[in-house]
């Protein structure tokens, strides 16, 4: 945790309220995003209980399974799941702008830039919390191998016909979660804790009815105080104010209402199929329909508080302005979602159970590299973020008191100017360590030369002292009076890129006295890693291209036994 | 045990036996463990010279441009007339400037320059851009136990046969993002690069350097206990051949009693009162800064096997190390205010493969009211307690132990992921354990 936020929690302890980590929104919501509350069945893992699910938040679709154990009851729970999900994403599938991609010509080997179609918008989804987010990716794991009647007319147990491809987007969705910054997926406690710290554990926040209250407690009331109803509350029956947001239930209200309705079902069922004639059987399917009746408004009733709860995080978010790159990551997503549409519309098979050894590489490195995109994307648009960075030592403030002109030493000099700034903070540098700001859009890269009053280092410094020797013991402070006792330091930092052709910098590219600057010390864009070979090319050391026997091993699901109670 | 154990002969032995393997084995791989100092670097030299004479065409394969500077140099100094190939990359200022001067050393940020010369260097991260080239005979990778799965992956195509070496009991590679999903997979690409490499291939001959040229005999036993209680190894030295001291007196404080106690030891536990305290904790970075003054001003003097006379242990012989970035930063600031310069601060990090006469170290537990697995990881331990030649100082507030105790380790156990022995918290104890005998009480 960095200072600024253990701060921000010590200020929402003693203030009673949630502190703001964020003045911009670094997520974007769509207009449209799609909630999905799941709740699952205690005991039995990737057994859903009921749902609900919707984009309008005066209306959810209520799913619910009477009898969890039941797997064609389960298997209409996905068909209905899949009927109010995939339509959703269907709406944005066709819905397209041309754009071109780099494209590798398998031939040449060139580089070419090829037409392709963009989704301009893609299906956000919402979930309450981030083992809501675990939840999906189980759905999508359980469902996107399963073969219909139609892939397979001699398969014994036949999915609906929609549900392996609502399992295959949830499995996308899922994985896409994974990624840094991505907002394909969202968990609303992931959203909402990285835009407010709270007075309580970070175990505590992702309770979606805690951190509500910390952020935005009823009136007259303490976020901890509130924290602890939302927690804690109980009523008359013994059953949490607050239900859990899932997709876990509370188990009192596992075993003191929802298993005596099970059981109530369960008889009305074999009553229904064991009656004679057709008058008893009215009366005793009458008598079913009530039973799931009832179990269906008690998964409401625990329901619709989280539903209510994710609808207000949204509405708590929208609040922010969106920050200025999050756009930039909302169209990586909208690449990805594009992405899996076409492989899903040219017939690939479904996502493999396992990474080989070149998509876990890839995976892993283009996930590094949103991560640190993601870092100093924040930072540049949120002045708070960037002051716990500062704080950090990792970027700092500072007004330029002044310019020399200096050139390379070439044929065809070019401008390196020399700045000299002063800042009151601290940041971590040591000789020629990289500096950047924001220059029209653009990152300009300088170095940290040495602090001003220092002698500068000959031309041969650097080859008598290599870097990681120096001893560069940070800010001098009294030495010439260059570095007064209030804390403050000038830098001499050389300007290095971004200056145009000319022998002369092109105008405004170079600070000038009295301009106050944010540099930092990480990179405001990310290079792409290398190339990986193809996963047919997979060398030695990692096992040898991925071979036919372990193609089939992966595709397979695992073989009946005895055991399997299907 | 009645037969003498001579270490020079054991060190010899191990590397002929290494070396055959790699010149004359039928296996493409070949994996050395090699213990803290216990002369890596000279087998990476000496084995890229043999492949060298023997005709083989050569790619070695680091993790850092100083690392790869380090031995271009060395290469040089040993065959000053071996065409060495530096492949650099295309940043102002990719290499160290004191190549230049060397006439065997050909540079270029492109392979194909390069092709053709007898050894060619490059860091990993640089040799995964290297494309479309004819795969080289044989490659050495150093430093394999921090080069991590994937990074292997983008070079393996790149050569046929290789010399993996390092030392598995220093920091593991990382990843800034979660890697959970693959724990397990033969070929996680978070994992170490020696760990996907003999999943694969459990076939490959694995050797040992068995002794520690480095470590002096009052330190070798204790890390190799507590860093590799399955794979020991000895000191090269042995009491009594090294030696340090002081031409002034102690003044009885703190600081000076803990020098006292490391140089007649080889360990020091310099014990600050108990107490929870930020990161960056102001007593303990300044009681830091102060061991290293009190070293400096003191006029410590160091007697070893490498030199008749003894030598003056100076700013640049003397390291401190820390856990996070922010307190090497906080001790360099406090050394600046005692006006002390040259002493290296750093991470365990980037203080790993270095080598110092004496250290200073601020334990990573130090202070916590927590041990997460960061601060418990045995490597960083490691790195920190094996940088000396002479004695290590560490600065530590009271009350690890029972941190320790109060925080068993709860990493989730994955399936199809050996583990990792000692855990950290096993080592931990087992250095604390030690140090406690070295202890000095101060209150600052």
């Amino acid at each position: 945790m960095s200072l600024i936020t253990t701060l921000a929690r010590l200020e929402a302890v003693d203030s009673g309220r949630a502190q703001p980590l964020a003045t911009v929104r670094h997520r974007h919501l769509t207009d449209r995003p799609l909630v999905l509350v799941p709740l699952t069945t205690a005991g039995e893992a990737g057994a859903p209980l009921g749902a609900l699910v919707g984009t309008d938040r005066e209306s959810p679709r209520l799913l619910a399974v009477a009898q969890p154990r039941d797997r064609d009851l389960r298997f209409a729970f996905l068909a209905e799941l899949a009927e109010a999900v995939l339509p959703h994403i269907e709406a944005y599938a066709d819905v397209v702008e041309p754009a071109e991609r780099n494209e590798t010509d398998p031939a040449t080997g060139k580089k070419t830039k090829v037409e392709v179609e963009l989704c301009t918008d893609a299906a956000q989804l919402v979930v309450p919390s981030r083992a809501g987010v675990e939840f999906v990716r189980l759905l999508g794991r359980s469902m996107r191998f399963r073969r219909t009647a139609e892939d397979d007319p001699d398969t014994p147990y036949p999915a609906p016909a929609r549900v392996p491809l609502l399992g295959r987007w949830l499995t996308h969705y899922g994985e896409r979660a994974r990624v840094p910054g991505s907002s394909l997926l969202l968990a609303a406690t992931d959203l909402l804790n990285r835009h407010w710290a709270t007075g309580q554990s970070s175990l505590e926040d992702q309770h979606l009815g805690a951190l509500l209250a910390w952020i935005d407690p009823p009136a007259g009331s303490s976020g901890a105080e509130a924290a602890l109803r939302a927690e804690l509350a109980r009523d008359g029956e013994g059953q949490l104010l607050c239900p859990p947001a899932g997709p876990a239930t509370d188990p009192d209200f596992d075993n003191r209402l929802l298993a005596p309705a099970i059981e109530r079902y369960d008889r009305a069922r074999t009553a229904f199929a064991s009656a004679e004639d057709g008058l008893a059987a009215d009366a005793r399917l009458a008598e079913l329909s009530g039973a799931e009746r009832e179990i269906r408004s008690l998964l409401a009733r625990v329901m619709l508080p989280t539903w209510d709860a994710v609808w207000r995080g949204l509405d708590l978010l929208r609040e922010l302005p969106e920050g200025a790159r999050a756009e930039d990551r909302w169209s990586r997503d909208r690449w990805s979602f594009t992405g899996h549409r076409d492989r899903v519309r040219s017939g690939e098979p479904p996502q493999p159970r396992r990474d080989d050894a070149v998509t876990a590489a890839q995976k892993l490195a283009s996930r590094e590299t949103a991560q640190a995109q993601l870092e100093a994307q924040e930072a540049l648009d949120d002045p708070l973020v960037l002051a716990g960075r500062r704080l950090a030592g990792e970027a700092f403030l500072a007004s330029v008191t002044d310019v020399e002109m200096t050139y390379t030493e070439s044929k065809r000099p070019s401008p390196r100017p020399l700045v000299t700034v002063r800042t009151d903070e601290r940041p971590h540098l040591a000789e020629r360590t990289k500096v950047y700001r924001t220059l029209d859009g653009k990152p300009q890269t300088a170095e940290f030369v040495r602090y001003a009053g220092e002698p500068p280092a000959d031309a041969d410094g650097a080859v008598a002292e290599p870097v990681r020797a120096d001893p560069e013991g940070g800010p001098r402070t009294g030495a010439d009076g260059t570095a007064a006792d209030d804390g403050e330091v000038l830098l001499v930092l050389r300007i290095l890129d971004r200056m145009g052709r000319g022998k002369e910098p092109a105008p405004g590219s170079v600070p000038e006295p009295g301009d106050r600057i944010a540099w930092t010390l990480f990179e405001h864009d990310q290079r792409g890693g290398p190339k990986l070979p193809d996963p047919e090319e997979t060398p030695w050391t990692h096992g040898g291209p991925p071979g036919a026997d372990a193609a089939t091993r992966a595709e397979h699901p695992d073989p009946v036994t005895p055991e399997d109670l299907l | 045990m009645t037969v003498a154990f001579d270490p020079g002969a054991a060190a010899a032995r191990a590397t002929a036996a290494i070396l055959d393997d790699t010149l004359h084995g039928g296996s493409r791989g070949v994996v050395v463990d090699s213990p803290p100092g216990a002369g890596k670097s000279t087998l990476v030299v000496r084995a890229a010279l043999e492949l060298a004479a023997a005709g083989h065409p050569l790619m070695v394969i680091a993790q850092t441009n100083a690392q790869v500077d380090d031995l271009v140099v060395r290469l040089a100094e040993k065959e000053p007339e071996l065409p060495v190939g530096r492949l650099h990359s295309s940043d102002s200022d990719p290499y160290d400037k004191v190549l230049d001067g060397l006439a065997n050393v050909t540079k270029s940020a492109k392979a194909a320059d390069l092709a053709g010369l007898d050894v060619v260097i490059s860091t990993a991260a640089k040799w995964a851009h290297v494309k479309n080239v004819e795969p080289w005979g044989h490659a050495i990778v150093d430093e394999a136990y921090q080069m991590r799965s994937d990074a292997l992956l983008a070079v393996a195509g790149l050569f046929r046969r290789a010399l993996f070496v390092g030392d598995p009991g220093q920091l593991d590679p990382f990843s800034i993002v979660g890697a959970d999903q693959w724990a397990g997979l033969s070929y996680d690409p978070s994992a170490s690069a020696v760990s996907t490499l003999l999943a694969h291939n459990p076939e490959l001959p694995q050797h040992r350097l068995p002794v520690s040229w480095r470590l002096p005999a009052s330190a070798a036993p204790l890390v190799s206990d507590a860093f590799y209680p399955y794979t020991p190894f000895r000191s090269g030295t042995d009491h009594g051949d090294r030696k340090l001291s002081f031409g002034v007196a102690s003044d009885g404080s703190g600081p000076d009693r803990v020098l006292d106690e490391a140089a007649e030891s080889g360990w020091g536990l310099l014990e600050l009162p108990a107490r929870h305290t930020p990161r960056t904790d102001p007593e303990a970075v300044r009681a830091v800064a102060l061991v290293v003054r009190r070293l400096l001003d003191r006029g410590g003097v160091a007697t070893s096997e490498r030199a008749d006379d003894p030598v003056p242990v100076t700013a640049d012989r003397v390291a401190v190390g820390t856990a996070h970035r922010d307190q090497a930063a906080a001790v360099r600031a406090a050394l600046a205010e005692l006006g002390v310069t040259g002493v290296a601060v750093d991470t365990a990090n980037r203080l790993q493969g270095r080598e110092f006469d004496v250290t200073v170290v601020l334990h990573p537990l130090s202070g916590r009211p927590d041990a997460t697995a960061f601060h418990l990881e045995t490597g960083r331990l490691c790195v920190l307690a094996s940088r000396h030649r002479h004695a290590c100082v560490v600065v530590c507030r009271e009350g690890v132990a029972d941190l320790l105790d109060e925080h068993p380790s709860t990493e989730p156990v994955q399936l199809g992921v050996t583990v990792k022995f000692p855990d950290g918290w096993e080592a931990n104890h087992a250095v604390l354990a030690h140090l406690a005998e070295h202890r000095v009480r101060w209150r600052p």
